[in-house]
């Protein structure tokens, strides 16, 4: 997959490009140019490194968005045994910002629900950018009933930018079918895991997120409001985007502190899209181990912690 | 039924008007049709323009007022939250926005509850006031919907959730998303008890709120016109970048659309929610509640 450079990564590129016109000036020529482009490399991890130790919250924002992320669909073909997706809500239609099924994680037997953005022209317009309509929600509250009944625990893999606005939406009740499916993220007595892998985006995202356990990449987002609607609504421009993004505390490292999320789980140097094989088998890791320390608990033991925790958030430790 | 028989002058005006200096000869013109208004009259009339019938926004008291038995009730104290736990500043502080907005309606935040009778028999009132800071559900909202919640379950009383919100208090990050979840979790405690909960859905509601319990009760109500949704009509539309439907997202667009059961003059309120709360109970505390 070509590499797409964000903005800040510009250094990165430059030095990037100067390695492949070594290598090519190098193989055409007969030269040895490895010594200068062991250097090149050594700049670039460099660079690298000091660049992703310190994104701020609107280069995150760039991040957990990169093209090259990988989403729901490459975790699931990766990670997922006997993967059999299910579709529809049984009311409308399919909706396919958010996929659904049934399959083995690392042998166990789940529910799996995430939000899919698409990753190319064609697979965007069809996940819709991964922005759910009412129909989505309704699926996801079908199938987490049936885990239920089946003792099946629920994984779910968040990223989107929010439920989608339309007319339709609307008319369909977009907001009651968040309301529910978070209703039924709250009554579920199976464990229950959650990873923000990209954008957590407002109650879009919240509506599958509503877990016993909530992990989220290192550089993924989670936020009221994306950082261009909070800008356009309190600085009246969205070029404020950026100082939204600081303000909102929308990282992974700001809401663990906030007590919001329980885990982050490490990217690979440069982003989870520099290396994607690592990224999609620690999170099977972790999601894995995450459920192992729920199988214990009894439905009820796990309905009323998964309760408390959200009743007891922002309770204390905030001033 | 019409709303002279319901309306109760509230008992001790002279209290709540303390700082109430204007002058008895001001008339206000109805936003909608236009027709100019003797305040006092307006005041009597709970804010509903009697030319044309238009909801105009009111306040929690009025709606206390207005809702229980002879406008006689207790409200309940909530609990105070962090404040400002991001530390968030926009063009203007949100410590400083959040201290005008107290001193300019002497409230602590946009939800106030209260305890009293209503058609006779207890309940809980949980207020949402659209003039304090557009009603935003924030840490003190949600405590407050929590609070209320409580309250129904230790009066063994049925909860009503008059909500108006512009949507969630961005200005608290994500610690106003989480009041989604955590007022769901007390709404789930009032059905699992067999409690009514029920949601009055006045001018506007979106965002959050609709999303969480505006969306969850056991009957929903609507006042006419009121703006009811999840994203607000303008970010539908430049999203969409299409013209929006005749009357889109308004209390009767949602009847249609089975979003909501009913939608009530204001005037008729009371009744309604009495005859509700009575057909659905028959006045009976639920079994197995505590006396």
């Amino acid at each position: 997959m070509a590499q797409t450079y964000l903005e800040f990564e510009k250094p990165i590129a430059t030095l990037e490009g100067q390695i492949r016109e070594l290598r090519d000036a190098g193989s055409a020529e007969g030269m040895d140019l490895v010594e200068e482009i062991n250097k090149l490399e050594g700049k670039v991890s460099d660079q690298m490194e000091r660049l992703y130790k310190n994104l701020d919250p609107w280069q995150k924002t760039q991040v957990a968005r990169h093209a090259n992320r990988p989403h729901c669909r490459d975790y699931i073909e990766a990670l997922v045994d006997d993967f059999t997706p299910l579709a529809g809500d049984r009311l409308y239609s399919e909706d396919h910002a958010i996929m659904a099924g049934l399959g083995r994680w690392q042998g166990q037997r789940v529910a799996i629900l995430g939000h899919e953005k698409g990753a190319d022209t064609q697979g965007r317009l069809k996940h819709n950018f991964g922005m759910a309509r009412p129909e989505g929600y309704r699926k996801a509250i079908r199938v987490m009933d049936m885990a239920e009944r089946f003792g099946l625990p629920v994984v779910t893999l968040v990223d989107t930018a929010g439920a989608y606005p339309g007319i339709g939406a609307e008319e369909r009740g977009q907001s009651e079918a968040i309301a529910r499916c978070t209703d039924k993220c709250l009554q579920l007595g199976v464990p229950f895991v959650s990873v923000i892998i990209g954008e957590g985006g407002s109650g879009g995202a919240l509506a599958l997120a509503t877990a016993s356990r909530i992990l989220m990449l290192e550089h993924s987002i989670y936020t009221v409001a994306s950082p261009e609607a909070c800008a356009s609504i309190l600085w009246r421009s969205s070029e404020h985007a950026n100082i939204a993004a600081e303000a909102l505390k929308v990282t992974a490292q700001d809401l663990q502190k906030l007590g919001v999320i329980d885990r982050i789980l490490a990217e690979p140097m440069g982003g989870a899209h520099r290396d994607r094989k690592k990224t999609i088998s620690d999170i099977g890791l972790a999601v894995a181990e995450e459920l192992a320390q729920l199988s214990g608990l009894t439905a009820q033991e796990l309905r009323d912690a998964r309760r408390q925790k959200f009743l007891d958030m922002g309770r204390s430790g905030l001033v | 039924m019409n709303w002279i028989k319901n309306f109760v002058r509230p008992r001790f005006p002279s209290v709540f008007r303390e700082h109430d200096d204007t002058p008895d000869n001001l008339w206000e013109a109805c936003k909608k049709c236009g027709e100019m208004i003797f305040h006092r009259d307006l005041e009597n009339l709970q804010k509903v323009c009697p030319g044309c019938d238009h909801h105009m926004r009111i306040g929690a008291k009025e709606r206390f007022d207005a809702l229980f038995d002879k406008g006689v009730y207790e409200l309940i104290d909530l609990p105070d939250v962090a404040h400002d736990p991001l530390k968030f500043k926009d063009q203007k502080k949100y410590a400083e926005r959040l201290k005008d907005a107290r001193a300019k309606s002497g409230d602590k935040d946009a939800v106030k509850v209260a305890k009293g009778d209503l058609g006779g028999r207890p309940a809980i009132i949980a207020v949402q006031d659209f003039h304090f800071m557009g009603g935003s559900l924030g840490m003190a909202a949600g405590e407050a919907v929590v609070t209320a919640g409580q309250a129904a379950l230790e009066n063994n009383a049925p909860l009503i959730m008059v909500a108006a919100a512009g949507g969630a208090r961005m200005q608290e990050g994500i610690l106003s998303l989480m009041q989604m979840p955590r007022t769901t979790v007390i709404v789930q405690q009032l059905r699992e008890r067999g409690l009514p909960y029920l949601v009055v859905l006045t001018d506007p509601t979106t965002g959050g709120v609709t999303a969480s319990y505006g969306m969850l009760g056991d009957v929903h109500i609507a006042e006419p016109g009121a703006l009811i949704g999840f994203a607000g009509p303008r970010v539908i539309q430049d999203t969409i970048k299409e013209k929006l439907p005749e009357g889109f997202q308004r209390a009767e667009y949602l009847l249609e659309h089975g979003m909501v059961d009913m939608v009530v003059h204001r005037h008729d309120m009371p009744a309604t929610l009495a005859r509700l709360i009575d057909l659905l109970t028959g006045g009976r505390a639920p079994e197995g509640a505590p006396a």
